[in-house]
């Protein structure tokens, strides 16, 4: 079964905020809401300026979910994690439980109104027919039900941020990783995933990412 | 004499019953549901959908197989891998 997971290889990514733009334009995401956003530390520091693109990552046990009142959350069987916002009550439990910062809420009204939680579905939009308008308006483009992946990871220029079923980009992280040689330190390879079937090659002198 | 003792007896128990109602504790859910669960409306599988008939790299599964959507999501996924993709 599928897991659909993002990472993003710090190494590769050039804060170019693509990913943000494809996201943006795909779901017509309206203005003041970043499903996607790039985030950048040391920056202007040579050699020290890292960035990662960041949205919600479908956690397998997702604290959103857990301190819903409404229990709007569900999970795919392909592990996403999506919402109802029929059911949402715009209360934010879920922007201060999520580590990410994912969950964002729209401020269209005068006196800044906190409407219902918007954030990254995956390109597999919500609980609406697949495909339809009122999915579309409501949570996006649902790219899954099309056979695609999420725009902001095919749109990648770099291929820096990888999405898809968990195992098929731990094995295309895991190879990349082991033909330059470094980057999996950024993320603690090692602690979280073990050696893989690649094994610790050592690393080709001067190699790049 | 003796209808008159029925006639007390139901109207204690009537009352009985309808003081009981006053003590009752009342369901404070919104919902008859189990609460912690999706209260949502269900959504549709990605794979219950027709392939586009143009586009999306040609994408190809058999509606309702869910096997055969993952077939095609992961050669799409692997795509993304410039090692295949173009080569050394």
């Amino acid at each position: 079964m599928a897991r659909m997971k993002f990472l993003c290889d710090a190494e590769r990514c050039i804060e170019c905020n693509g990913c943000v733009t494809a996201c943006k334009q795909e779901h017509e995401v309206p203005w003041g809401v970043n499903r996607r956003r790039v985030v950048t530390i040391n920056d202007g520091v040579i050699g020290a300026e890292k960035s990662i693109s960041v949205a919600c990552m479908h956690c397998s046990d997702a604290p959103c979910m857990a301190v819903c009142p409404v229990d709007c959350f569900y999970r795919t069987d392909d592990g996403v994690v999506l919402h109802d916002k029929d059911l949402c009550i715009g209360c934010g439990y879920c922007f201060y439980a999520c580590p990410f910062g994912a969950p964002q809420f729209p401020q269209a009204g005068a006196f800044g109104l906190r409407g219902k939680m918007d954030k990254c579905t995956f390109c597999a939009g919500g609980p609406e027919a697949d495909k339809s308008e009122a999915e579309f308006k409501k949570y996006g483009r649902n790219r899954l039900a099309e056979g695609k992946l999420p725009a902001c990871a095919e749109m990648c220029s770099t291929k820096a941020l990888l999405g898809g079923d968990g195992d098929v980009i731990a094995d295309i992280y895991r190879e990349r990783v082991t033909r330059r040689g470094k980057g999996s330190e950024v993320w603690g390879w090692g602690t979280a995933y073990g050696q893989g079937k690649g094994g610790s090659a050592p690393a080709p002198a001067g190699a790049k990412s | 004499m003796r209808a008159g003792i029925m006639k007390r007896v139901v109207l204690v128990a009537v009352l009985a019953a309808f003081g009981a109602t006053g003590c009752m504790e009342v369901e404070q859910a919104s919902t008859g549901q189990k609460q912690g669960k999706y209260q949502g409306k269900p959504d549709g599988k990605p794979w219950d959908n027709d392939p586009l008939a143009i586009g999306a790299g040609n994408a190809k599964w058999t509606k309702g197989d869910k096997l055969s959507w993952e077939t095609q999501v992961k050669a799409r996924n692997n795509g993304q891998n410039e090692y295949k993709r173009i080569g050394d």
